[in-house]
């Protein structure tokens, strides 16, 4: 570590101001910071600092994301050898059939995330550079999050030019890190389902190879348990008919089509565990998205007016990206609500927004991301009334104190 | 001691080096100086210059916008220096003592025969008055104002402080004339907040104060947060805190009619050989206080001084003085170091409030920080964090983002009328974007003082 140090300290004069490389600084501090915690001391106020950082922040996000990164790439490779018949649902896992589910989807996510980050990153970098701020962590974060909620049959070119607009119009327009109204990565994905619509939605772009459609077996159907509850609300029909026999323990487990992320509750519940132990995430706001969507689909049992509404309550929290955009969207602490009353009112607004998309709107079965993204605008006007409350509180004294 | 205030929020930092309950004697300092930059809402003029010959009490500042109030030397001898800064402004004068302490003498009578303006008049001309400190913005108090209460904290709940009740445990006559002479002062009352076991010691016996008892972590101890507590400050309102040693002063100088600075201060911190206790005159050099007793560092490290506590203390050079206003000295390790991955590494050594370290599982370990940041400055990004190191109904954030973009009205709603650099320590401590959120506090008080006076 010494030697890699004193190489640091010797290049670095190159990308100081006049150095060869001045316009890489950012991009050297980036790397720097990243293999060393910096030297820097307090210099005013408390003179000793708490051991945590945005870096270690965003790394805990980044770790309790990885069992869902796992599971999508078992996933991804398992839907993909079931559509074409290599893998009968009643097939029997055993170690080497899962690694060889898990390297085929590797091989197809990888290239994804690579994609995602270099493009994501590149610009970070370039804007850093321009500002001259240092090169923030949230990137990190949102690098991870656009792959799993994208479709894995995207085309790379696609994945590129929507994060491209995420980190430019969703955050650098407004500050950077810190300063954006909209998730990022949701905003990637809001802007492939409105710009390229057929690419991810339908029943074809979720499994591996299902858009080309070759050697597909006739039984399969890359529908998510989400598009056959909306095509029997499309149809009128009086029950669901669950694609490929599904059940909620499928969904659970998360062996089913979806976003490359997001099919697997259990996955995204470890997740949920490791940022609610380390406090990194809110759990005002994830238990208010599951009581807000919980408690507005019993109101929906109760009403019964269509076949969605039919549907157990319970049903909602396991299918389509609800879990995920719980646990790691609608907790993403700038764009969501900042005190601990907005919270609450934004996570049961989320959770019920999202499921009555679901049950009342056939045309989109996924409400999750409109839900987030809708209460990601509203999130500063419900922190606006909770502060407001505290004023009039404070000045409430003033009057008892002046009479 | 029926009704204790319980404080929920708020943190204990265990550090090594707290100090032994003894008083260990100490030669007198070869200098003692005072620092401008001690005095909040004080612009310095000097009235010595150097080679003067000046007394314990003989004024060696006074303040340009309102020049009753001064600043006096604490020893007697000669005025050896004038250091200045930048733009020729004030960083210390300096005078070194002469063999026998001579006093200032003032016109004194009996505590009980003095009336409002007696006391006022002969606390400025004594220097005393620096030490009444007025709430809002913790400036130095204006003495043509009537307070509505004055609040005394009884007790210092920040990591490594001394205990008052150890430190004026022969001074209860002292502080029951103190505190005699701040009702004179006011219309009001005299509070006096007390941690909740206190009430066996000194402190708790002292006379003409109303009590508040107190219990949880610190900033318990902040008078800001006492006051807060019992009789809030809105908006129009004026009240006046005093530090409890300073009121024992205060009295010594009304029972004595010297300016008797002696004070006792705890040295303390993990780079200290025997943290101890101290009694010292105010102003005295760090060296003659912490000289010999600094473990030896290896090459390459380096100690941090401060004079006060870890999180609101200034920072002294071996070669500085310490504050006009320390119960404390603190040394505590340099941070200069890199750290290899250590954004990511378990850093067992480490102190956090996060989960993602391990000093949760050790509550009772006492931790060696040293001064590294341990991260760089980012815009604020964690929410729900910050209102959990301040027992105030406030929102810590809103009020520093509203500092941050200038709006008085804005600050004024969300409560820097009560709250002073210290209360938002903790909230910087645990702060993983590393602002500094005590310096916006002074700019936005700063701000505040210039656009409504």
């Amino acid at each position: 570590m010494k030697a890699l140090r004193n190489y640091l300290d010797k290049i670095k004069p190159n990308f100081e101001r006049g150095g060869k490389f001045e316009k890489l600084h950012s991009t050297f501090e980036a790397f720097e910071t990243f293999l060393f915690v910096p030297n820097t001391v307090t210099r005013q106020g408390a003179h000793i600092r708490d051991a945590m950082d945005m870096k270690r922040t965003m790394s805990i996000v980044v770790i309790a994301l990885l069992p869902a990164l796992l599971f999508g790439m078992f996933n991804v490779g398992l839907q993909h050898f079931r559509a074409i018949g290599d893998i009968a649902p009643t097939t029997s896992y055993d170690f080497g059939l899962i690694w060889h589910c898990f390297w085929f989807g590797f091989l197809k996510v990888l290239p994804i995330i690579v994609v995602s980050y270099v493009v994501g990153l590149g610009i970070e970098f370039l804007f850093a550079q321009l500002r001259g701020h240092e090169v923030n962590e949230g990137f990190l974060v949102t690098g991870l999050l656009i792959p799993l909620v994208m479709p894995v049959d995207i085309p790379l070119w696609m994945v590129a030019v929507a994060t491209a607009f995420a980190v430019v119009f969703g955050k650098e327009v407004f500050g950077g890190t810190g300063m954006n109204i909209f998730n990022p990565a949701l905003l990637a994905r809001a802007f492939v389902f409105f710009a390229y619509t057929p690419y991810i939605s339908g029943e074809k772009v979720w499994v591996a190879g299902l858009t080309k459609g070759e050697g597909i077996i006739d039984s399969f159907s890359g529908a998510t348990p989400l598009a056959d509850a909306a095509n029997a609300l499309a149809n009128g029909a009086t029950t669901i008919d669950w694609s490929n026999s599904s059940t909620p323990i499928d969904w659970f487990l998360g062996t089913i089509p979806g976003a490359i992320g997001e099919t697997s509750t259990l996955a995204i519940l470890i997740g949920a565990a490791i940022l609610l132990y380390t406090g990194v995430a809110s759990w005002r706001i994830m238990l208010s998205v599951v009581i807000g969507g919980l408690g507005i689909g019993l109101v929906y049992n109760a009403i019964g007016a269509n076949v969605l509404m039919t549907m157990p309550a319970w049903y909602h929290l396991l299918v389509g990206g609800f879990a995920f955009g719980t646990v790691y969207m609608a907790t993403d602490p700038v764009t969501g609500a900042q005190t601990n009353t907005g919270k609450c009112i934004y996570g049961l607004l989320i959770g019920a927004m999202a499921v009555t998309i679901r049950v009342l709107n056939p045309g989109y079965p996924e409400g999750m991301m409109l839900a987030i993204l809708l209460m990601n605008a509203l999130a500063p006007l419900i922190d606006h009334y909770v502060v407001e409350a505290n004023v009039r509180r404070r000045n409430k004294r003033l009057k008892l104190t002046v009479k | 001691m029926s009704n204790v205030i319980r404080l929920k929020k708020g943190l204990d930092i265990k550090l090594e080096g707290t100090a032994q309950k003894q008083v260990s004697p100490l030669p007198r300092a070869e200098s003692y100086a005072v620092k401008p930059d001690d005095f909040k809402g004080f612009t310095p003029k000097l009235l010595v210059k150097q080679d003067d010959a000046v007394k314990a009490g003989t004024p060696l500042l006074f303040d340009k916008y309102r020049p009753e109030i001064v600043v006096t030397s604490p020893v007697s001898g000669k005025v050896a220096a004038i250091n200045r800064g930048e733009k020729r402004r004030i960083l210390e004068v300096v005078v070194v003592p002469d063999g026998e302490t001579e006093y200032e003498s003032y016109d004194m009578a009996p505590l009980k025969n003095l009336s409002k303006n007696d006391v006022t008049s002969l606390m400025l001309s004594s220097g005393l008055w620096c030490f009444l400190i007025q709430r809002p913005y913790g400036i130095i108090a204006d003495p043509g104002q009537n307070p509505k209460a004055v609040f005394i904290s009884g007790f210092d709940s920040a990591p490594l402080a001394p205990d008052m009740n150890f430190v004026l445990r022969n001074e209860a006559d002292n502080l029951n004339a103190g505190i005699e002479a701040l009702s004179k002062l006011t219309t009001g009352k005299v509070h006096i907040g007390l941690h909740a076991d206190d009430e066996a010691g000194v402190t708790g016996k002292v006379r003409g104060a109303q009590f508040h008892y107190f219990k949880g972590p610190h900033p318990a101890g902040n008078v800001g947060v006492q006051i807060h507590h019992v009789d809030p400050i809105v908006k129009g309102d004026v009240v006046w805190t005093m530090d409890i040693q300073n009121v024992a002063i205060l009295g010594r100088f009304f029972r004595t009619g010297k300016v008797d600075m002696s004070r006792t201060i705890a040295v303390t911190g993990s780079e200290v050989i025997a943290p101890r206790y101290h009694s010292v005159i105010g102003g005295a050099s760090i060296r003659s206080i912490i000289g010999g007793n600094v473990r030896p560092q290896m090459e390459g490290y380096a100690v941090r001084i401060i004079s006060g506590n870890v999180l609101t203390g200034t920072k002294v050079e071996e070669n500085g003085y310490m504050g006009f206003y320390s119960n404390q000295i603190t040394v505590i390790p340099e941070g200069n170091k890199y750290e290899f991955l250590g954004w990511i590494a378990p850093r067992f050594s480490k102190f956090s409030v996060s989960r993602s370290y391990f000093s949760w599982l050790t509550p009772n370990k006492t931790y060696n920080l040293d001064t590294n940041m341990n991260g760089s400055e980012r815009p604020f990004v964690v929410t729900g964090l910050y209102d959990r190191y301040l027992p105030m109904d406030i929102y810590p954030m809103y009020l520093l983002k509203a500092i941050l973009a200038e709006d008085l009205e804005k600050m004024e709603n969300l409560g820097i009328y009560e709250v002073i650099e210290e209360d938002l320590a903790l909230c910087e401590f645990v702060d993983p974007s590393k602002t500094e959120m005590q310096a916006i506090v002074r700019r936005g008080i700063d701000q505040m003082l210039k656009e409504l006076n």
